[in-house]
């Protein structure tokens, strides 16, 4: 029957196009209605979206990355990494806040452009380049930190008492709300105008639709896949400064869990009003919904440590999604 | 009965894809111990006829016949079965790289064997497989691995594990074309062994058509889809009787173009060579409003060129000259800047980005020219870029919104040509711009481009097909293995003569 095969065409571009809406919704309303008292909080809800702004901003980094065509393993590594290295900057060698996000960024930035040489100039496998570095960060956060994690009072791996009597408060206020939450929010608009509204965006996206037909439109493709690694490495060392500042230290792997929910994130955002491309605001959707889903159930007791077991699954259940909906 | 003679008979093939029909009411016939050279033009149908052997085709209608019983081939397991073996071009698809020669000869009996005893006995399939090469002659470490082999090496691998599978009718698909002289040679020094041994049948297809005259004994020529001739090879054949048959008349001859005045030279390259070989010394010019063709088999170096000259290779030595200038392009972002366009032969992979809507394509190649100074887009001018280039090309779009992959392939092109003419380019680079490309929108891109000449462009149009640089050109290069061989008026040249030169005769 034509209209019934009709209806069905609909509906599962439907649901392709507003899937990950309808099922934060849905999510949320089964929870409203099995925990009336708690879910539905005022403070739960500022606790849910404190709880995704650190995935959200590491995964508006990583969609930066794909848009351009690219993958990244390493996010949840490099953004450990990162918190390490403010923390230590302000500990150690008494920079200021601000200085010391600078000197972490750069040092981050370099760091990631190893992964951009082997990526762009010997052209290694994204997610083979990326997973090498997961290791690397891994190791490098670990002995940077001297085998442990850095904190108020604790003299420095080569013995130093250290002297700073507490965070500089700009450092504590980024991880509380409302500010955490501001900072999510801004960092989705900025990449939602660069990616939508600009030249810049429009190339990233030429360039990750069709890497060799946009370099023989004249994009200089290499480097703007450098600019989105930069980018990129940007937004993920901010998540991992958010990370430490809520836990006023940097804990051994302390970011290494934000990694997948945030590539979560952006593949449940793809898809989103039919963009069909990694897109900011897609992404944010994507965060809300892994965020919702885990608060969810936590709260109905699911311990949690089962919990990467269901990121797990949304994450096969974006991927489903976003690749069945493409040819071949 | 007469069809004895006949190991294998086609009679009435048709074979329809969506919207052309490939091949119509065919008949083909095989005789034990015939090489048969099958050729035609481009798109004649020649390796369509050969999928409906193979299996691949399996949509076909009309009679098989083999051994005078009529048959249904319907699969690739079912051609095997009946001994009969292809060899196509792209031998590394059939070949396993990471496996040696000897595990590649005898793959199929290794996994038919696996069923009833999961241990290999190498020794042996070491030993038969080197007899299977010493059969014929072939003269290969069977210890090699298969990715350290040369392509014509690989071609006797794939023959002999052909041969040893008891073949009985061995289909080559333009082997020689990627091949060397000596290699060719060396090709045709192991058919001809296998003929004298041997029971089977071979058809050779070739756009190389002195190589008929080497080792095959009957020649049958397609156009449009059927077969138009079948001679014996003897010393009375004449070459030119098989290129009238081949070419026929075309849409082409009827097309009437109008000239132009042409002008100062605008472009200019100079002892242009890449790195791997494939394009050597090459040197020409283009003058202002002239359509420049440059004709040539596939593989001899087209393509190449046409990215050398964009900066999207690199350079061995050479310069290229625009308006007497010299243009230093290191990325094809410099050439784009110096208003060099190029619609490249791979449209779906180097042309347009498909996933894209067709506004998003028209405006990639000039997206500055709809930016304000902070480098966002006005999406009003891009779009009525968009509308423009529409109206101008007759671009069949439902609107400006749409992906470019649910065009047809002739509108897809036209996007690739729009996005040029929104970069306002002088020089057009078109590398087989006609490719899958319907008749209708064919002759549209023909007018197009003798509008641009008309405005002064200048344009390079690559393309093997003959007819169309006689259609389309002013002046017409001959490329073979490389080089530019020939140069002709091309209103003082013929389609016999181009393909003379351009299958390499001098």
């Amino acid at each position: 029957m034509p209209i019934s095969l009709l209806s069905k065409l609909n509906l599962k571009m439907f649901l392709t196009k507003w899937g990950s809406i309808f099922a934060t919704i849905v999510l949320f309303l089964i929870f409203t209605v099995l925990m009336p008292k708690t879910f539905l909080t005022e403070s739960n809800m500022v606790t849910i979206l404190r709880s995704i702004s650190v995935t959200t901003v590491i995964a508006i980094g990583l969609t930066m990355t794909l848009a351009v065509g690219g993958f990244d393993l390493s996010s949840g590594q490099t953004a450990t990494m990162a918190g390490s290295l403010i923390i230590s900057m302000m500990l150690w060698f008494n920079m200021s806040f601000w200085l010391s996000s600078l000197v972490s960024i750069i040092i981050i930035v370099l760091l990631n452009l190893i992964a951009a040489l082997m990526i762009i100039k010997f052209n290694v496998p994204d997610l083979l380049t990326t997973l090498g570095m997961m290791f690397f960060y891994d190791g490098l956060a670990m002995t940077y930190a001297g085998g442990g994690s850095i904190s108020i009072s604790y003299p420095t791996p080569w013995g130093i008492p250290t002297t700073l009597p507490s965070w500089p408060q700009v450092f504590k206020d980024i991880g509380k709300s409302p500010y955490i939450i501001i900072i999510m929010l801004l960092c989705v608009l900025i990449v939602h105008i660069l990616l939508t509204y600009t030249r810049f965006g429009r190339f990233i996206y030429a360039t990750g639709g069709n890497k060799e037909a946009a370099r023989l439109s004249g994009v200089p493709v290499n480097r703007y896949r450098l600019y989105s690694c930069i980018i990129a490495t940007i937004f993920i060392a901010l998540g991992g400064f958010l990370v430490v500042s809520r836990n006023s230290s940097a804990q051994i792997q302390g970011a290494n869990g934000y990694g997948m929910p945030a590539i979560s994130a952006v593949f449940i955002g793809r898809s989103v009003a039919g963009i069909n491309k990694p897109n900011a605001i897609g992404t944010l959707i994507g965060a809300v919904l892994v965020g919702i889903l885990e608060n969810g159930l936590i709260m109905y007791g699911l311990p949690y440590y089962s919990i990467n077991m269901v990121k797990g699954m949304v994450l096969m259940i974006a991927l489903a999604v976003a690749y069945a909906s493409t040819k071949g | 009965m007469d069809n004895d003679k006949f190991i294998l008979e086609m009679k009435n093939i048709s074979m329809v894809f969506p919207g052309v029909k490939a091949l119509s009411d065919v008949d083909f016939q095989i005789e034990s111990g015939q090489v048969y050279a099958l050729v035609g033009a481009n798109g004649a149908g020649k390796s369509t006829l050969m999928k409906v052997l193979s299996g691949v085709n399996n949509t076909y209608t009309g009679g098989i016949y083999f051994n005078g019983e009529q048959i249904a081939i319907r699969s690739p397991i079912q051609s095997k079965k009946l001994g009969i073996e292809i060899v196509y071009q792209e031998v590394d698809t059939a070949l396993i790289p990471t496996l040696s020669v000897a595990e590649n000869i005898m793959f199929n009996t290794i996994v038919a064997k696996m069923k009833a005893n999961s241990l290999i006995n190498w020794r042996k399939i070491r030993k038969e497989a080197k007899e299977a090469l010493d059969d014929i002659n072939v003269n290969i470490d069977v210890n090699k691995l298969v990715s350290s082999l040369t392509l014509a090496q690989k071609q006797m691998t794939l023959i002999t594990k052909a041969v040893r599978e008891n073949c009985k009718i061995l289909i080559l698909d333009e082997p020689t074309a990627p091949l060397s002289y000596s290699e060719t040679n060396e090709l045709f020094a192991l058919v001809k062994r296998l003929m004298a041994n041997n029971v089977m049948s071979i058809v050779f297809i070739t756009h190389r058509l002195q190589e008929i005259f080497q080792i095959c004994s009957k020649v049958v020529v397609m156009r449009d889809g059927t077969n138009v001739g079948k001679f014996d090879v003897t010393d009375e054949l004449r070459l030119n009787a098989i290129v009238d048959l081949m070419l026929g008349r075309s849409f082409e001859e009827n097309y009437i173009r109008q000239f132009h005045k042409i002008g100062d030279i605008m472009f200019e390259a100079q002892n242009v060579s890449d790195m791997d070989g494939k394009v050597n010394g090459v040197t020409f010019n283009i003058r202002q409003g002239e359509v420049v063709g440059i004709s040539g088999l596939v593989g001899a170096g087209k393509t190449e060129l046409s990215k050398l000259l964009f900066g999207a290779e690199t350079m061995k030595t050479g310069s290229v000259r625009l308006n007497g200038k010299e243009l230093v392009m290191k990325l094809p972002t410099d050439a784009v800047k110096n208003k060099l366009g190029l619609v490249p032969e791979e449209r779906r992979k180097e042309g347009v980005m498909v996933s894209e809507p067709v506004y998003f394509n028209l405006s990639a190649a000039c997206l500055k020219k709809f930016c304000n100074k902070m480098s966002f887009v006005i999406r009003r001018e891009e779009n009525k870029n968009a509308q423009k280039q529409i109206k101008a090309l007759n671009i069949r779009t439902s609107s400006i919104n749409q992906k470019v992959e649910s065009l047809s392939g002739g509108n897809q092109q036209k996007v690739v040509v729009g996005k040029w003419l929104a970069a306002e380019c002088e020089v057009y680079i078109m590398d087989e711009p006609t490719k899958g490309v319907d008749v209708g929108a064919k002759r549209e891109i023909y007018q197009l481009i003798h509008r641009l000449a008309g405005e002064g462009k200048a344009i390079l149009y690559m393309t093997s097909e003959i007819s169309e640089i006689l259609s389309v050109t002013d002046r017409t290069f001959i490329m073979f293995d490389g080089k530019l061989i020939k140069e002709f008026e091309t209103s003082k040249t013929n389609e016999n003569e181009i393909l003379y030169y351009a299958i390499g005769g001098n």
